[in-house]
Parts: C-alpha cells; sequence; structure tokens
C-alpha cells in the first residue's frame, strides 16, 4: 500500500528546510523499501512548526514538527507512516489547537491540498463560484459582493463591491482586472501563501471579477521577491487553460478570461494601486493624482478592478455560499474574516483566519503563545511598516477597521509584528522615516525630502536622549510629521507619521522624554 | 580584440532577441528589463539604446526605469541579502547584517521584506531564501558559500 505524506513547498517551509526534509523521506523510504506518495502541499501556517510533515493515516493526517532532515531517519524508525509516537508528533492536524480554533474561510484548502491538482481543488469546493456565477447576470455578482460586506484586504478597506460597480457602469469595451500581489509589507505573508498554496482560488477570484465587470485580461502584478509563488501560478494558469477555466470559452459558456503573471521589480510604492499601474505599463512606480479613479480610467486608461490578493480569493467562497454566509463572520462595519499574521518576535508565529473582531491579546498571547524570546511584549505594529506601534495597554482592541483609526493606527494587511522589551523605538521610529526615504518615489515633497529631515532628526534626538531629550527637536518632527500626514500624495508618505508618532506618544523614554513632555 | 568583439556582438544579438520576443505585449519594458537582467546578471549599459530603439522609447526613459526600481542594476548584484524588515529586525537582524557585511563586505545589502515574517530573521544567500537565521549560523553558511 502507498502511503501519502505531505511535505510543504510553501517558500517559508522551505526557507527552514523542507526541501532536504523531502529528499530524506524519499531517500529513507527508498532504502527501506516502502512506497510513499510524497505530495508537496501549501503550509498549514503553523510556521514554528515548520517544516511540517504530515502522514495520511486512516484517523486522518498526522502532524510532525518542526522535522529537520536529520530526524527523519528516527522518525521512520518511530514508524511516522502509521501515525507513530514520536517527540515530534503534534497529534491529528486538524485537532491542533491553534488551527482547529479558527474560521477558515479564504484559507479552507491551504495545506489541505495539492496546489497544482485541479481534481482536488474541485474536490474541496473549488470552482463551485464559477459555476453559480456563469448563470448569473453581471449585476447580480456584483450584488452578491457588495452584499457579503466585503473591504479591500489589502489595508485600504474600501468596499469591494462598490469598486466592481463603478467599473462595470463605467463605459468602454475594454476593462481590466488588476491584482495586487506586491505584498510588500513587513509581517505579512498571506498572500503569498495562497498563491502558494491554493493558486487556483486566486485564479476563480479574478475569473469571477473579469465577470462581473466585463472585464476578458487580468495581470497579476506579483512581487519579484516571491519566485516560488511564481512558478506555481504560472503552472496553475497554464493548467487552468488547458481545463477551459481560462481562456476564449470559459467551460463551454462563450465568456473570456485571459490571464498573465507580470513580476514586479523590488519598489515597495508599486504597491499603491496607481504606481503599480504605472509599472504595469512599464513607466517608473511613480504615483498618480487622483481623480480619475483607477475604476474610471486605470490600466492604459480604461477602467481597472485593482484589488489585493485576499479580496479576490474571498470571492469564490461568496459566490458559491452567497453573501449572508460571508457576512455573518465579523463585527461592526468590518464583515467576514481576516486572514491574520502573527510575525516577528513570537513564540507560535503562523496565519490565522478569524472573524473580524478578536482582540490583539487573544491573538498575542492565546494564539501566540507571548515572544519567542521569554521577555515580555513591548510593542506590536499592526499593519505594516506604516502602522503605528501599539503598547501593552491597548492590546484589548479588537480587529476593527473602524477600531484600529479609532486608535490612530490601521489594521491594514493584516499583519502583526511583534517586539520584546530590549526594542529601542526611537530606532524604530527611525527606521520608519529611512524606510520611506529609501522607496519614496519622488512624486510629493512632504514624502520625499520630508523622510529624509525626519531621519536627520531622529538622528539628532538619539544622539541627544542619554542627556535628556532636546523638546525643540521633538516639535519640529511632530510638525514634520503633520505636513507628511496631511500633505502627501499616497499612503506612504501619509502614513509614516503613524510608527513615528505612536513611538513617540507610547515609548516616551526611548526619546529621552519623561512621559509629560512627549507631546510637547 | 576581436574575441571582446564577438562578445560585444553576441550580447547585442541577444539583447535585440529579448526586446524583439516581448515588443507585442503592453507595458513591455519590465518583463524586457527582467529577461536582460537574468540573462546577464545585470542590464548592461550597452543594452539601453536597443531596448529604447526596439520599445520606441527615449533613452532617457528606459534609463529612468532603470535607476528607479531596486531589483535593475548596471552592475551584478549583491549576493547575500540581509531581510531588515520589522519583523526581522525584531528577532536581531541588525546584528546578522554587520555579522554578513563583516564576511562578505560590499557584496550584502539589506532587504524590506521577503515575506517569511514567522521565521524571522530571513537572509537570501545565491537566491534562496533561509530562515531562523543566527549569526553563528549565517557564518558556517557564508562560509560555505565562499568555499563553492
Amino acid at each position: 500500500m502507498t502511503i501519502s505524506v505531505y511535505v510543504p513547498r510553501d517558500s517559508g517551509a522551505l526557507a527552514v528546510g523542507a526541501e532536504a526534509v523531502a529528499n530524506a523521506i524519499l531517500a529513507q523510504a527508498a532504502e527501506r523499501g516502502i512506497r510513499v506518495e510524497l505530495i508537496r502541499n501549501g503550509s498549514r501556517g503553523l510556521y514554528w512548526l515548520e517544516p511540517l510533515v504530515e502522514v495520511q493515516t486512516p484517523q486522518g493526517r498526522v502532524a510532525y514538527g518542526p522535522v529537520d532532515r536529520d530526524a527523519v531517519p528516527g522518525l521512520f524508525a518511530a514508524d511516522f507512516l502509521r501515525g507513530g509516537a514520536h517527540p515530534l508528533c503534534q497529534g491529528l492536524t486538524e485537532e491542533i489547537p491553534y488551527l482547529k480554533a479558527q474560521q477558515r474561510l479564504t484559507f479552507r484548502r491551504v495545506g489541505l491540498t495539492d496546489p497544482l491538482s485541479l481534481d482536488d481543488y474541485r474536490a474541496h469546493e473549488g470552482y463551485r463560484g464559477l459555476a453559480r456565477a456563469l448563470e448569473m447576470t453581471p449585476a447580480e455578482i456584483v450584488a452578491a459582493v457588495t452584499e457579503s460586506g466585503l473591504r479591500g484586504r489589502g489595508g485600504a478597506a474600501f468596499p469591494t463591491g462598490i469598486k466592481w460597480n463603478t467599473v462595470l457602469e463605467a463605459p468602454g469595451d475594454i476593462k481590466y482586472i488588476v491584482c495586487n500581489a506586491d505584498e510588500g509589507d513587513s509581517g505579512t505573508f498571506s498572500d503569498r501563501m495562497v498563491m502558494e498554496g491554493d493558486p487556483y482560488l486566486l485564479i476563480e477570484g479574478m475569473t469571477l471579477a473579469g465577470l462581473a465587470v466585463g472585464a476578458e485580461q487580468g495581470y497579476l502584478y506579483l512581487r519579484s521577491e516571491y519566485p516560488h509563488a511564481e512558478a506555481i501560478l504560472d503552472e496553475a494558469i497554464a493548467r487552468a487553460e488547458a481545463a477551459g477555466y481560462l481562456g476564449d470559452d470559459l467551460r463551454g459558456s462563450g465568456k473570456r478570461f485571459h490571464l498573465e503573471v507580470r513580476r514586479a521589480a523590488g519598489a515597495y510604492v508599486c504597491g499603491e494601486e496607481t504606481a503599480l499601474l504605472e509599472s504595469l505599463e512599464g513607466k517608473r512606480g511613480q504615483v498618480r493624482a487622483k481623480p480619475p479613479l483607477p475604476a474610471i480610467q486605470g490600466l492604459f486608461q480604461r477602467p481597472t478592478v485593482v484589488n489585493n490578493v485576499i479580496s479576490l480569493a474571498s470571492v469564490p467562497a461568496i459566490l458559491d455560499k452567497g453573501p449572508a454566509f460571508y457576512r455573518d463572520y465579523g463585527m461592526g462595519r468590518s464583515r467576514g474574516t481576516l486572514p491574520i499574521q502573527l510575525t516577528g518576535n513570537i513564540r507560535r508565529g503562523g496565519l490565522v483566519e478569524l472573524g473580524f473582531g478578536v482582540s490583539l491579546k487573544e491573538l498575542l498571547y492565546d494564539y501566540g503563545g507571548g515572544t519567542a524570546s521569554g521577555r515580555p511584549i513591548k510593542a506590536v505594529q499592526v499593519g505594516g511598516p506604516l502602522g503605528a506601534y501599539l503598547p501593552a495597554d491597548q492590546f484589548d482592541i479588537p480587529l476593527d477597521y473602524e477600531a484600529f483609526i479609532a486608535a490612530q493606527g490601521t489594521v491594514g494587511h493584516g499583519g502583526i509584528v511583534v517586539f520584546d522589551d530590549t526594542a529601542d523605538m526611537a530606532h524604530m521610529a527611525r527606521h520608519a522615516m529611512a524606510f520611506c526615504a529609501v522607496e519614496s518615489c519622488g512624486k510629493c515633497t512632504p514624502c520625499r525630502i520630508g523622510s529624509t529631515r525626519g531621519v536627520e532628526l531622529l538622528d539628532r534626538i538619539i544622539a541627544e536622549r542619554d542627556k535628556g531629550a532636546d523638546v525643540a527637536q521633538v516639535a519640529l518632527l511632530r510638525e514634520l510629521c503633520d505636513t507628511l500626514l496631511n500633505g502627501s500624495l499616497c499612503a506612504l508618505g501619509g502614513m509614516t507619521p503613524f510608527p513615528v508618532l505612536s513611538a513617540l506618544d507610547h515609548f516616551p523614554a526611548d526619546f529621552g522624554l519623561v512621559a509629560e513632555t512627549a507631546h510637547a | 580584440m576581436p574575441a571582446n568583439t564577438n562578445n560585444i556582438e553576441r550580447s547585442n544579438s541577444l539583447v535585440e532577441t529579448i526586446v524583439e520576443s516581448h515588443r507585442h505585449r503592453p507595458g513591455a519594458l519590465l518583463p524586457v528589463l527582467h529577461e536582460i537582467q537574468a540573462s546577464f546578471g545585470f542590464i548592461p549599459k550597452d543594452a539601453v539604446t536597443p531596448i529604447a530603439d526596439g520599445l520606441n522609447l527615449s533613452r532617457a526613459e528606459v534609463h529612468g526605469v532603470i535607476s528607479f526600481y531596486h531589483d535593475f542594476r548596471y552592475v551584478p548584484g549583491p549576493s547575500v541579502r540581509v531581510c531588515m524588515g520589522e519583523a526581522c529586525q525584531s528577532m536581531g537582524s541588525a546584528a546578522l547584517l554587520e555579522s554578513a557585511k563583516a564576511l562578505f563586505g560590499d557584496g550584502v545589502e539589506p532587504v524590506y521584506c521577503v515575506g517569511n515574517c514567522a521565521c524571522a530573521p530571513n537572509v537570501e544567500i545565491a537566491h534562496a531564501y533561509h530562515g531562523r537565521m543566527s549569526p553563528a549560523k549565517l557564518t558556517s553558511l557564508l562560509a560555505r558559500e565562499v568555499a563553492a
């Protein structure tokens, strides 16, 4: 009998040795004359256990992790192919509390299936949304997305259905779907996991967007730091075309949708939608002034839907199960689920998909288990490098777009970076300004020049902080932040003050300030 | 120097072939630059004119794009990149950057996020990512790289 063994091909797992583990399993099996079928799945998102090896048993899949190459002979000796006991055994994968407690809608298949198997995809509810959509009018598809309450998961949280409706109603024969897969925020990898672990989900989501607005061409703008995702997407697109899920006649409906991957070139600002469109057109990735909105004049001046990977990947389930199913998760105006990424100095880092409303405290301690270093958490940064640094007394905030705006923060793309009490927040504030200086597209003055002046100010503050803060320099820094906040063309300059000001407000001592003078 | 002339001719014809294979695509410049860089390891300065001619752009436009994006360069890129995203910094990537520079000097650059933030800190060596890095692990990996 052949035994199925799963070793992820996810690039996170590969970076901690999954390839060597896969090879060692094949070599040991050959040596022992055992037939194994090695399946290279996506990651379950339990990254502290990667490389996570799973074995199919009659009771279900049994997990072992973190496995390194040298542990493989011992696993065979412990009869892991029948779920044998071993110090690395985590029991049945589905019963691991971290995974079991989640509400996986978008990530339902990631890690479970063979990412490139269309049969696997269809056997696990794949392409059911497309089957529904092919019997609906464009307006009905848009209405379903609007009713679901889905908001853009890239960070801006704009209602997806409203954006689609604008493109649907925009005049013109040629329209485009653009997927923003330029996932540049530190602390995020959910887009990557979907692309590497369930590529047909994204392809189906983009196809649905095309049907909804009348677009026949899609571009997937993928960051160059994700070569594994690119290879998997290229292969998945070719297989989907061969099976009639992409091309000139979608499943015999006579409708068309073509899709191609375009590799980005390492500019963070191209995650901003108008800079992304300029880049797709083959130009420098400089931000455009809005209006016109991309929905009216986007790629090559045509009406264009620009959506993040997770937004598009959320749509198939909405069409398959109906908008109410999705809308029933979440809180307030934040409907559905959010794939949250627990990262940085955290004991159990990984992917946690839950309805909106979960508190930071639950995520950091119940799921994350506190810091990896074992020291107290000093701060977390939510929503990428432009997100605020929050101190421990704010960990009761629920993950909700409005609650985070009220706390001068952003949910962003759902990344959470944890820092222990050794972190120097003045240094992190300086890093935010330096990052903005490196990545600024140069179009607007506050961002281009302000970021460099911000680095200089913070260098002066840090140099003097042991003697007590230079209050005049801090006041100047606050004024500069005000200029960036209100005078920048896009979120890069407009939000760089969030990490800077939150560090100043919540961790004044790191700047040599006593609490009262922090707001001087 | 006939050998050198041959090399230049060969690289010119490679550039022209690459441009020709993409010129029908809308927004062809980035795919062209990526393929040239993959072939040569960098963008040869002499390639700017044939790219501009082939895509009906000015040389200034082509140079402008090459100089805008971090990925494109006129000289070979670094062999080692250390992730300096916030998640990797929270796990000590600043110390890693120092260790890498001590071993590799100018061949080391920072990169801002490789998307493996739950297994921080990360480094990239010869286009492969390595997570959960420590200065000691990095030193032994780099020593292997130098020997190779």
